[in-house]
């Protein structure tokens, strides 16, 4: 079966986010661009459940955003031992539902697709929206947060383990061919091989004009605007010294100034 | 037709705090609104939403409902949808919120905004705030092109006042889900090993890093929790390390969190850290460097051995709450 991997690339997580001046976006200049980092356990996952297969099925990668950048990605992927990658040229900060409609487009030309595998979310936006969108684009089962998948003996549905809420976990069962969101937990990613990163560079990549998937400005469901930092905090109080004291005085504090206990 | 539908969350007919302040803000609003709620006692909500001015409850107690399945769930919300035509759909911004919506979103061109952090509500204008970046920023979200708003709030993000006397009792209606092949079977749900409230609904959380030299030491940190009712978090370098489950992790690549009280035990504070805790309403930073990053965004500092100050705090706690 195929298996595919959608992909995106983000600002790394040391980033020191500033906004540029229309206050619609961040300011990208001097930007990091790293692979979503939990888009590493997707591509992790894909690469292990490939190779336990062993019947030939392959890992496919996928990203949509500016050729210039997201090509690094794919590169990325492909250093780590996926298969074959797929470009979608598009403008920046597509919204969800724009970059799910056109994905979707894009996915239902691939064959004998068994999984995708993405992230749970992107750490840019963190909409957490995409991977449940493009299993409902597509008629596929969705799984997000997932931390742990196995596929049945059958080889007809998967095994997860999704994280819920206060620390529980949902063991679900579900029919292929299904769409999994990665969480932190699921593997542990590999690095790329020294060979492997050389075999990338040559790798023809498949690159596809997002105007071929009929995606049109009324896809676009949502918009940001009048990005804003955070508001500055007030000067600490700190204390250094007498710890025993100290701790009283911040007991103190938290009951009668800042009242929170 | 109701301009709003409210889903309400629960425990066996026990409303969550979350949903609360999904009603007051429903209230708040003058709009008019229905409330739905699913599975084995959704109909014992109905009270509740009468207090605050809900018209409707809409249920289903089939037992497909008792746990969340994203098809079941799915179909049924769609079929809710297209048959009340809400203009906006409130629910929280959970773990099932997040799984759900989004697709429901899919099937009845709705816009989502997720982990919204505000919210205005009134017959002209809807407007929602949600962090971007892990709150190292935040936007204003236009929603466009759809027939309903679907808006994810935080939980915490919005206060509750609370509403018991009712003018007049919403009107219980049963949905009954269409006929569906399921394939997605859930087949065991594994409660955590605490108790506690999950770390991004907790209205404190002590959290520990490196400077707690080991995982046997977060037993200070665990008895501190337990005096405040608090959770316990950890930074991503003690996660990575092995010393606690990634479910405990706060930060970018773990949970965004926005309690009312964060104490950071032996945090250093690294950005990606920072980024998913500093909308705390008040922060404590506990360390033996001085110059740690963590103390800039601190409310509150102690330079000092975290090992050797979270026992102080318990004690001095325990003599203030007990």
């Amino acid at each position: 079966m195929n298996i595919l991997v959608c992909l995106k690339q983000v600002p790394d997580t040391e980033t020191k986010i500033k906004i540029n001046s229309t206050l619609a976006a961040i300011e990208s200049s001097g930007i990091k661009w790293v692979m979503n980092p939990y888009d590493e356990f997707a591509v992790e996952e894909a690469l292990k459940l490939r190779d336990k297969l062993s019947d030939g099925s392959k890992v496919l990668v996928y990203t949509l955003g500016p050729k210039a950048r997201a090509v690094e990605v794919l590169r990325t992927a492909l250093a780590m031992g996926a298969d074959d990658a797929v470009l979608i040229d598009a403008p920046e900060n597509l919204d969800p539902n724009s970059v799910a409609k056109a994905l979707s487009v894009a996915l239902k030309k691939e064959s004998d697709v068994g999984v995708v595998f993405t992230g749970k979310q992107a750490i840019d936006d963190d909409c957490s929206q995409v991977s449940q969108l493009l299993a409902e684009f597509l008629g596929f089962r969705h799984a997000t947060v997932v931390i742990k998948c196995e596929l049945g003996s059958d080889k007809n549905h998967f095994l997860v383990e999704r994280e819920v809420e206060g620390g529980s976990k949902e063991i679900i069962q579900i029919q292929k061919p299904a769409v999994i969101g990665a969480q932190k937990g699921l593997n542990t990613p590999r690095y790329a091989s020294l060979p492997g990163i050389m075999k990338a560079k040559k790798k023809e990549i498949k690159e596809i004009p997002l105007s071929s998937l009929g995606v049109s400005d009324t896809d676009k469901k949502i918009n940001f605007k009048n990005f804003q930092l955070p508001p500055e905090r007030p000067q600490a109080k700190i204390f250094e010294g007498d710890v025993a004291a100290n701790s009283v005085q911040l007991v103190k504090l938290l009951r009668e100034e800042a009242k929170v206990i | 037709m109701a301009q709003i539908l409210v889903y309400l969350e629960h425990n066996n007919g026990q409303i969550k705090k979350t949903s609360l302040e999904l009603l007051t803000a429903a209230k708040k609003s003058g709009l008019d609104f229905c409330a739905a709620a699913l599975g084995k006692g959704a109909k014992e909500l109905a009270s509740t939403a009468s207090a605050y001015g809900a018209k409707e409850l809409l249920t289903s107690t089939a037992d497909v409902f008792n746990t969340y399945n994203s098809e079941a769930y799915t179909q049924w919300f769609g079929q809710v949808i297209k048959a009340k035509k809400p203009q906006i759909l409130l629910a929280t911004a959970n773990l099932t919120g997040k799984d759900l919506f989004p697709r429901v979103a899919g099937r009845v061109n709705g816009g989502v905004a997720t982990d919204c952090t505000s919210l205005e509500l009134s017959a002209s204008s809807v407007k929602v705030r949600r962090p971007v970046y892990s709150a190292k920023a935040s936007v204003e979200v236009e929603f466009q092109n759809c027939d309903v708003k679907i808006i994810l709030m935080r939980p915490n993000a919005l206060e509750i006042k609370n509403e018991t006397s009712a003018a007049s009792p919403a009107t219980v209606s049963e949905v009954a889900l269409e006929p569906i092949d399921l394939k997605t079977i859930v087949k065991d749900v594994v409660k955590g090993a605490s108790s506690k409230v999950d770390l991004t609904e907790a209205s404190i959380i002590v959290s520990g890093g490196r400077g707690m030299k080991g995982p046997e030491n977060f037993k200070l940190l665990e008895d501190l929790a337990s005096v405040l009712g608090a959770s316990v978090g950890a930074s991503r370098a003690v996660v990575d390390a092995g010393w606690v489950g990634h479910d405990m992790q706060v930060g970018q690549t773990g949970k965004t969190v926005s309690p009312n009280l964060y104490i950071a035990c032996g945090i250093s504070g690294a950005i990606q850290h920072l980024a998913g805790m500093s909308s705390s309403k008040v922060i404590v930073a506990i360390n033996k460097d001085k110059d740690a990053p963590i103390f800039q965004k601190a409310t509150y500092g102690i330079v000092g051995d975290a090992l050797e100050i979270l026992p102080l705090l318990t004690e001095e706690f325990k003599k203030l709450l007990h």
